[in-house]
């Protein structure tokens, strides 16, 4: 009975994010900001006290944010309000889950809590979206019970490079599984090393058992727009939206080159006079690389 | 029979892969001119505010609120429902507003009220419900038909050409909606 309970549960989480595909998750750090977000278009927000391009900034340990803080933005706007915590930390999420947050990030973006174990995300009844680099680290988060998977890239960057090297990776390796032989599978799942069902479904379906968004560098429309047609289904935009000139108009047109992402005349329409884009930084020229966090 | 599914944000490829289970063709609409040529079409679940805004940013609301009122059949599911309320208890969204119903958003809570149930729908029995951050419909017109209701609130009601309903058919095995309103509806 426990486990129907719980797959009705899985089912649920995973169609939230159903319903955010096509859509842009942005990071704020206040009302304001999540107003603003929400009147642009986004699909949902995470809630954070300091967006990647911050952090690194900062550097030190980075947690998960004040629940007042997030409260505030969970009264400030009607679309789902997601909130990180760290690696392996099942504490934060408890509190998380306590507040009523709609989706929790278990995110490299803040310091790891746990260098071994990521949560057991099974035991929750919050959805959970976790970052992966490949389709092994997926599989992995799918089978702890993420709902959610998002590409790392390399958030706080403006550049797109590492989202685009983790989502065509995680495309290639699934073109190569599905047309693999069944005795193929069962050796690639070892390889891989995650469970041999979930690697069954790709090899049928040709795609994740769940949503799968980018995430970590998108800065511009066409960045959002790259990231779709190489097989996203919605993006997360941190620091590219707040750390940019206009924020609203970008927004607004980050949206738009998400749902026509194959439009490159209305994408070069919405790309015009959008003022300064966040200042980008080279993965090569930063200390701390956040996609190595949680493998 | 073409059937369109609005593609501006949310779960339209579920509906899609449903209106072709059932043999018939699905369009994905997102822009004006994809609204030409199509026998019925599918709002879709995602967030009723990005659909609301992107309708209008693409210059799509006055034009398809035009084909509803004409009579083009409609399946609205969820933040669908919401984009076809004439009056919004708790909000106030410039869409379409064709079907005279007032609907609650987030009628149930957040995400951790999110729950699956089974019900009558018209005259079919047993039928799947998922309710996701889900509305519900508070009051209907004079010629809006009741087709379901879950603890006393209306979860799916019908209007002439309109269906809409609180939950998703998209998101089960069960084709029975979908078939309903491309047989009963969009003949």
């Amino acid at each position: 009975m426990k486990t129907e309970k719980n797959n009705e549960q899985y089912k649920l989480n995973k169609g939230l994010a159903q319903m955010l595909k096509g859509g842009v998750i942005m990071d704020v750090t206040n009302p304001e900001q999540a107003q603003i977000a929400q009147e642009a278009g986004a699909c949902a927000v995470m809630a954070l006290e300091r967006i990647p391009a911050d952090i690194r900034a900062a550097g030190g340990v980075s947690r998960m944010s004040d629940p007042q803080m997030i409260k505030e933005i969970q009264e400030a706007v009607t679309i789902p309000v997601m909130a990180k915590c760290r690696i392996g930390h099942f504490v934060e999420a408890q509190v998380l889950q306590a507040i009523e947050i709609d989706y929790i990030d278990e995110s490299e973006v803040l310091s790891p809590a746990d260098d071994i174990y990521h949560i057991d995300k099974t035991s929750f009844k919050i959805p959970f979206v976790c970052g992966a680099r490949d389709l092994g680290e997926a599989l992995r988060r799918i089978n702890e019970g993420a709902a959610m998977i998002r590409t790392k890239g390399e958030p706080g960057t403006g550049d797109v490079v590492q989202a685009v090297r983790h989502m065509r990776k995680m495309q290639s390796q699934m073109r190569q599984v599905k047309a693999m032989a069944k005795d193929e599978l069962f050796e690639a799942a070892k390889q891989l090393g995650v469970p041999y069902n979930l690697l069954e479904y790709v090899s049928e379906n040709g795609k994740l058992p769940v949503v799968n968004f980018a995430a970590g560098g998108i800065a511009t429309p066409a960045d959002a727009a790259l990231m779709m047609q190489l097989g996203a289904e919605g993006v997360f935009v941190g620091s590219g939206i707040f750390k940019s000139g206009n924020p609203k108009k970008r927004a607004m047109a980050i949206v738009e080159a998400v749902t026509n992402f194959t439009d490159a005349t209305l994408i070069a329409e919405l790309s015009k006079g959008l003022g300064e884009a966040m200042v980008g930084i080279n993965p090569s020229e930063i200390k701390v690389i956040m996609e190595e966090r949680g493998q | 029979m073409r059937i369109g599914v609005l593609a501006v944000q949310g779960a339209f490829v579920e509906h899609a892969e449903m209106i072709e289970k059932l043999g018939h063709e699905a369009v994905e609409i997102r822009k004006p001119s994809h609204l030409s040529n199509i026998e019925g079409i599918i709002l879709p679940g995602g967030e009723s505010t990005v659909q609301t805004c992107l309708l209008n940013r693409l210059h799509m609301t006055e034009i398809l609120q035009e084909k509803i009122q004409m009579g083009l059949p409609v399946l609205a599911t969820c933040s669908g429902l919401i984009l076809l309320a004439e009056k919004l208890d708790n909000d106030n969204l410039d869409s379409l507003k064709t079907m005279p119903v007032s609907v609650k958003r987030n009628a149930y809570g957040r995400q951790v009220a999110s729950f699956v149930t089974s019900g009558n729908f018209s005259d079919m029995e047993d039928v799947p419900m998922v309710f996701i951050r889900a509305p519900y419909i508070t009051e209907v017109g004079s010629e809006t038909e009741v087709l379901a209701e879950y603890k006393g609130n209306v979860v799916a009601a019908k209007y002439k050409n309109q269906l809409g309903l609180s939950f998703h058919p998209e998101l089960t095995e069960d084709t029975r909606i979908h078939r309903y309103f491309v047989d009963e509806m969009c003949k």
